[in-house]
């Protein structure tokens, strides 16, 4: 199993820097995501490790070699698309063929690896079809299996779930996951979909502005944000932030409860909320209120789950709770994770 | 009687009539295309018969009586030797011109894919000659292989290839473009490709450009090397407009007499006559209107196959 490095890497164009200087480093057979909302360079740096995009400056290692100046034939990866870029004139037999062909494969070894790819994906009734005739989701299966059928030392996948509608979303990720447990490919997922994100990645690299901001795992980036960006770009809804002078308060919007919700010995922060607003979503209600007190006038939004018993109203002040080590601090000048401070205690 | 037991009035009924009509398929459909049926009859359809009419007769600009000689016209051009000349260079004139052009075009096209300094300069030139009304171009070029003043020779003679005894290109002073046969059939296809190679490009191009860009980017990726890439991908892909485009060629540069007909007039002796040149001597200048159209049937079988060939492409991308 091969690691993919990269090293301080940049891609300018003109004068934007699409990615700017990045260091990560996957592990073997890992499956890693690059999450960050549009334009943020994490498909930018997923084509220069494919070598369909040269870098401005920096190195990209793949299993310990430089491969800078390496087409991407000679790299040893292979990439879903987005798009799946299918080849329209082939049958799905010729799509998947066409990397082994290309690699100058054996002839007569062509039609059992087809065989081989197209079962593992279940499309063995499709090989003569052109990708016209075939479903978002069946074209999704072709474009795997036309990844997989050269059995590269590297996956990557350029958000390959985006064209699904939400159900078939779902069972296709729960497929990917599997597939990549099975072969153990070192796999390098772009997204912008952070729940995509959290459910496929052992590790996310979280990406804004062309920057690393954050890399762990999904527990990681959820509860220990790095920073205010990551904060408020995981979650939904995301985690509050609320100012003070010096300094910005988080804390997520399901672990600010009505007082009463909580049984615990655990050492709790009070606050008066001023609520506006409820929304019943099913599986929880979303409350739409203001701070009192130490945070005036900030609007947070909590998250309830639809267990929790709430005799509330709109309109009116209710205490609300959230456990000291669940609130995080972060610089206001930097947005970086800072020290905890007790502000509670100067009340 | 109506659904609900009135009796319609004359008005309503009238308006429900014209709004039959409108809405009729049938109606509708005749009355939109027929402009376009008149047209193809009374400039296409009209002078087809009559050509028909005219080949089987002994019409002449002087007399137009009208007889009815039967094949005598078609025994009469087939013998003629400047005919099955004509006929040799119409062929030999369209497909080495269309070759080239398609050849050219391509890499042309390619090359104004790839982002380089004054591309927009380089698409300009190019498109250059298209602008150019046909005769006009022509006629510069007639200046550019004038016999003895053609800066092509010139350039030739101050580079030495030209007009001293141990020259290349041989010790006179100039190379007659268009008074050696075979320089003359040369002169004459690469202006007709240097006139339809602006278009060509564009087609090309547009046709390149629709590609999807992850489509060359996934078979990079798949190891396809440029030369796959072009003849397993791009060819193929722009293959239904490039075939299109390729028999409007066909058509325009098989029909065509402009530039035979101010470049060299067919001649050296007939040496670049083609059939449509040789219509126009024979049946306008001649005023032998019923060879002339005898010779100007010879065009349609061709035409014809082409044509065939033509909507079942457009057919079969259709129903794709």
């Amino acid at each position: 199993m091969v690691v993919v490095e990269v090293r301080g890497v940049s891609k300018h164009f003109g004068d934007v820097r699409a990615v700017d200087h990045v260091d990560i480093a996957t592990t073997e057979g890992e499956f890693l995501v690059l999450l960050g909302p549009s334009g943020c360079g994490k498909t930018t740096l997923l084509r220069m490790i494919a070598g369909i995009e040269t870098a401005t400056s920096g190195d990209i290692l793949i299993g310990g070699k430089i491969v800078n100046d390496l087409p991407p034939r000679a790299r040893k990866i292979a990439m879903v698309f987005q798009s799946y870029a299918l080849y329209p004139h082939m049958t799905v037999y010729r799509n998947i063929a066409f990397p082994l062909k290309s690699q100058g494969f054996p002839k007569e070894e062509i039609p059992g690896k087809v065989q081989w790819a197209a079962s593992t994906f279940g499309i063995e009734k499709l090989l003569h079809r052109k990708p016209r005739e075939l479903s978002g989701g069946e074209r999704q299966r072709v474009a795997l299996a036309r990844a997989v059928v050269r059995e590269p030392s590297v996956f990557l996948l350029d958000e390959p779930l985006s064209n699904l509608d939400a159900k078939l979303r779902t069972s296709a990720r729960d497929e990917l996951q599997q597939f990549q447990r099975r072969i153990g490919t070192t796999t390098i997922y772009v997204t912008h979909d952070q729940v995509e994100a959290m459910g496929l990645g052992d590790r996310i690299v979280v990406m804004s502005g062309g920057k690393v901001r954050q890399v762990g795992s999904p527990q990681d980036v959820y509860n220990e944000p790095a920073d205010t960006f990551v904060a408020g770009f995981l979650g939904s809804p995301p985690m509050n932030l609320v100012e003070r002078e010096d300094y910005i308060a988080g804390f997520r919007p399901e672990k600010f409860l009505p007082v009463s919700a909580y049984d615990t010995s655990e050492p709790l922060v009070k606050l008066w909320l001023k609520l506006h607003r409820m929304e019943h979503l099913g599986v929880n209600r979303l409350l739409y209120g203001t701070l009192r007190d130490t945070f005036p006038n900030e609007k947070v939004i909590v998250s309830v789950p639809s267990t929790v018993d709430l005799h509330i109203a709109a309109g009116e002040t209710y205490e609300f709770a959230v456990k000291e080590k669940d609130i995080k601090f972060f610089d206001r000048s930097t947005g970086l994770r800072i020290e905890p401070r007790r502000f509670w205690e100067k009340r | 009687m109506t659904r609900n037991g009135q009796e319609p009035s004359p008005v309503n009924d009238r308006a429900a009539h014209t709004h039959r009509l409108v809405d009729s398929e049938k109606w509708l459909g005749l009355v939109m295309i027929s402009p376009a049926l008149l047209y193809i009859v009374a400039l296409i359809g009209v002078p087809l018969v009559l050509a028909v009419l005219y080949s089987l007769s002994d019409i002449t600009t002087g007399d137009p009586n009208y007889h009815i000689v039967g094949l005598r016209n078609f025994r009469n051009v087939i013998q003629n030797h400047v005919f099955q000349r004509a006929v040799w260079n119409t062929f030999v004139f369209t497909i080495i011109s269309m070759t080239l052009v398609l050849v050219l075009s391509k890499i042309l096209a390619l090359v104004l894919m790839k982002d380089f300094r004054g591309k927009w300069l380089a698409r300009f030139l190019i498109m250059l000659p298209w602008t150019a009304p046909i005769a006009l171009g022509t006629i510069g070029w007639l200046w550019m292989l004038d016999s003895v003043f053609s800066p092509i020779d010139w350039v030739f003679r101050s580079l030495g290839l030209l007009g001293t005894p141990d020259a290349l290109l041989g010790p006179n002073p100039n190379l007659y473009w268009l008074g050696v046969p075979t320089l003359a059939m040369t002169s004459v296809i690469l202006v007709h490709v240097w006139r339809m190679l602006p278009l060509a490009t564009v087609i090309v191009l547009g046709g390149l450009s629709s590609i999807p860009q992850d489509l060359l980017e996934a078979a990079e990726i798949d190891g396809a090397g440029f030369w796959r890439r072009t003849f397993q991908i791009v060819i193929p892909l722009v293959l239904p407009i490039m075939t299109i485009a390729t028999l409007f060629g066909i058509v325009f540069t098989f029909t065509d007499m402009t530039v035979v007909y101010v470049l060299t007039r067919g001649g050296p002796v007939q040496t670049t006559q083609v059939l449509s040149t040789w219509t126009f001597f024979k049946g306008i200048e001649g005023g032998d209107l019923a060879q002339g159209a005898a010779i100007s049937l010879f065009l349609f079988p061709v035409m014809a196959a082409v044509a065939i060939l033509m909507l079942r492409l457009a057919r079969r991308t259709e129903v794709a």
